[in-house]
């Protein structure tokens, strides 16, 4: 330290002030980018091929007799549509007048009597004679966002989210009965089963990511909504804690933790009802018993995950309610998103935001299941996880979205 | 309302006269507030109904909404559906034209421009006929807003539509102005040196070099040429084709005569199909410009299809048919249809007469290439 501030002192700049320094440093570089672009450029030559058009088709929306797509430009290169035929046949269109500028977005109307059911392709003509394909795999009128929709949403939201993770959360009365020992086996299989949704989320999320073909990205999108999804909820946990800490907290932070774990399946829970969501506007969703059964049977289990920190404390009903309604409510936000903007980046970056959640909610739980001895993997919390990752492995294979 | 509206109309149009012409030109004005261009309909001045191509598909489920909105730009423009259900057929996209100012060929002057070259008397007394082919590249607009780099004869796709008599002398001399190696081979007889292929007589002409094909005109017949430079596929499929007619000795009875190129643009250059159909140059180009044809006047058509990458082509003509005279080199036609099918280079004669005035559509019957742009009007009065 002292070293330092003596070859600080003894520097030429020593006497200039600190913010001159750095207004200096960054005009500097300023300067340098300024120079770049005007003379840098013009010393290269120029590309090699032709231009590279690429449209990404964000949303697609069929009503009679017209075809709405929302494009954007994801090359390095203006894209002007010229003309544009479905199924081998040249329709009349509006919109995208005029190019569309790298990462721009603009949309086309297409004039199309299409039938429900069956398989499209669109077919965009740029200036240049480059045939950009857009492929409808079922014509399905894309549901209004109106009343109609919400009430639809908010009802399976309803069915899928908040009435499984209440119904888990049912179990509370009998999990007091056990042993610290068996608190942390339900922790082990708590564990499991979030391991189990954030490795099949992530998987899921890869999926959607790589059909994106999107502007922003696909895979890193993902990516950076786990990571902004896992730094906040820690935020927020060590906020509460500290709280918690100050305000002479006596349950040792099993409110807290049960807090935590709602506010992550929830976000989880807004990711499944972007799913659902998505699969309802473009006709791929069964809506039935199957699938409102199936929900409940596999959301059970997250319930039964927020009240396992709360055997040793005593919650009013309306806390639970509450904590249910924090953990379950997302899925009708999901839904109504999903219907109403079907986007593969959203819902990639939703997803994501889902993953990054669930496995801050692990690495909070996790020390619950110490022994004696502080292991986390002893014979009895081991068999609990693996018993999560079946459990939670078997419930998902009654639903399919 | 709206379905009801249309279904009149197409009864209507199946017998216009001029009254009724009027009458719907107004209430197409009266629907102009769907279409979004104000510059084609001020362009407007007549209307085509397009319910003939549905009835050729067998489409009856489009019925309600097929029809009369279904009109054109004017000149050089593209067609417009006005009924916002697109059950009035294909079209580009409404409200924009192709400049063939700039292109440099309109295909309605194609259709009548038939080129007999320079002629003299040689002292034997048979004709010397001389024509000068140049190759250049040029960047064609072949649908609104589209750009397709073409090869190309004398700047135009089709080529010029090369015309004599059986037994002339003919001389064409070929200017390579294209900066890619060409030929012009021609179907017909004629000795091996002047079959404009690699390696036989002047061989590969090389940019900015030229040569003369030199041979005798026979069989008399409809015939075409092309380039036959490697890859060949390509070399054609970017424009270098064209007609060529060998009138028999006596001449063929007078008629309004017109040339029918074939052809497409791949303009993705995958070598698999085509993205664009037509004839003479421009897709959809005789809706927004009909053939104007007398009634009861006899017509004949040189039929050619110089198509690539798709095997067939065929061409049909609603309410009329016609003698088909396959490659033009027998004088009495083999059948009276209404449609024929043609391979690549293949070719025949049409000779008709249209017994009823009014608009008669004509397109592939291969209705995908129809939807791609192959399809036209005869304007019969």
């Amino acid at each position: 330290m002292e070293a330092r501030g003596e070859t600080l002192e003894r520097g030429p700049l020593s006497g200039v002030p600190t913010w001159i320094l750095g207004a200096g440093v960054a005009a500097l570089i300023a300067a340098v980018l300024v120079v770049l672009a005007v003379a840098g450029g013009d010393s290269l030559p120029d590309r090699l091929g032709p231009p590279v058009e690429e449209l990404a088709v964000e949303r697609t929306q069929l009503e009679p007799n017209r075809i709405e797509l929302t494009l954007r430009n994801t090359g390095p290169d203006e894209v002007t549509v010229a003309q544009a035929f479905v199924n081998d046949a040249f329709v009349d269109f509006t919109g995208v007048d005029q190019p569309i500028g790298r990462l721009g977005s603009s949309t086309i109307s297409l004039t199309y009597p299409w039938q429900e059911g069956q398989p499209y392709i669109i077919s965009l003509v740029t200036s240049t004679g480059v045939v950009i394909e857009h492929e409808i795999p079922a014509a399905v009128e894309t549901p209004k966002a109106d009343g109609d929709l919400f009430a639809l949403m908010a009802l399976l939201g309803t069915y899928v989210g908040i009435i499984p993770v209440v119904l888990g959360m049912m179990l509370l009365p009998a999990m007091r009965r056990f042993k610290p020992d068996w608190i942390r086996v339900l922790m082990a299989i708590t564990v499991g089963l979030l391991a189990f949704l954030a490795v099949d989320a992530t998987l899921e999320g890869i999926d959607l990511a790589n059909e994106s073909g999107g502007a922003f990205g696909g895979v890193e999108l993902l990516v950076l909504g786990a990571g902004l999804a896992y730094l906040v909820l820690t935020a927020v946990d060590r906020h509460l804690r500290a709280r918690g800490e100050r305000e002479g907290d006596e349950s040792g932070g099993a409110g807290r933790m049960a807090l935590m774990i709602a506010l992550g399946i929830g976000l989880h829970n807004l990711g499944e009802g972007l799913a659902i969501g998505s699969a309802y506007a473009i006709g791929e969703l069964a809506l039935g018993a199957f699938l409102v059964v199936g929900f409940a049977i596999h959301n059970t289990t997250e319930g039964f995950a927020i009240v396992a920190p709360l055997t040793r404390s005593n919650p009013s009903v309306r806390r639970l309610l509450l904590l249910g309604l924090i953990a379950g409510a997302p899925a009708i936000l999901g839904g109504i998103i999903g219907a109403s903007v079907t986007n593969p980046e959203l819902s990639a970056l939703l997803l994501g935001v889902g993953v990054g959640a669930v496995i801050q909610v692990i690495v909070q739980i996790a020390p619950a299941m110490r022994d004696r001895a502080g292991r986390l993997l002893d014979t009895a919390t081991a068999t609990g996880v693996a018993a999560g990752v079946v459990a939670f492995y078997l419930t998902g294979l009654l639903i399919t979205v | 309302m709206e379905d009801r509206k249309t279904e009149g109309e197409t009864a209507e149009a199946s017998q216009p006269d001029a009254d009724e012409r009027a009458h719907r030109l107004s209430r197409r004005r009266l629907l102009g507030g769907a279409l979004a261009a104000g510059p084609a309909l001020a362009a407007l001045h007549e209307v085509v109904p397009h319910q003939g191509l549905h009835d050729a598909l067998g489409g009856n489920q489009h019925h309600d909404a097929v029809a009369a909105a279904a009109g054109h730009t004017g000149h050089g423009g593209v067609p417009v559906h006005a009924n916002g259900l697109g059950t009035a057929g294909p079209t580009f996209r409404g409200g924009l034209n192709v400049d063939h100012d700039g292109n440099g060929f309109n295909p309605t002057e194609i259709l009548r421009d038939f080129d007999y070259g320079k002629t003299k008397r040689m002292a034997s007394g048979r004709i010397l006929r001389e024509w000068t082919l140049v190759a250049a590249d040029k960047e064609i607009e072949i649908a609104p807003g589209v750009k397709f780099p073409a090869w190309t004869y004398d700047g135009r796709i089709p080529g010029p539509s090369l015309r004599c008599r059986e037994g002339d002398k003919l001389r064409i001399r070929f200017v390579n102005g294209s900066a890619h190696p060409h030929t012009v081979h021609f179907h017909g007889l004629h000795p091996s040196a002047m079959d404009g292929v690699p390696g036989q007589g002047a061989g590969i002409i090389n940019p900015g070099k030229s040569t003369v094909y030199e041979f005798d005109a026979e069989p008399y017949g409809l015939h075409l040429y092309h380039c036959h430079v490697a890859p060949l596929a390509e070399h054609i499929a970017r424009g270098m084709y064209g007609t060529f007619i060998v009138d028999p000795k006596q001449g063929r009875p007078d008629a309004d005569e017109m040339v029918m190129v074939q052809h497409g643009y791949n303009t993705t250059f995958d070598g698999e199909g085509n993205q664009f159909y037509a004839v003479n140059g421009i897709p959809f180009h005789y809706m927004a410009e009909p053939i104007e044809v007398n009634r009861g006047d006899p017509v004949r058509i040189y039929l050619v299809n110089a198509l690539e990458y798709d095997p067939i082509n065929s061409f049909h003509i609603h309410g009329n048919f016609f003698d088909y005279y396959p490659t033009g080199t027998r004088l009495e036609p083999t059948e009276f249809t209404d449609t024929v099918i043609q391979g690549q280079a293949q070719r025949g004669i049409c000779e008709m007469t249209f017994p009823n005035p009014g608009p008669f559509m004509f397109h592939a019957h291969k209705t995908e290439f129809a939807e791609l742009g192959w399809m036209g009007f005869f304007d019969v009065s």
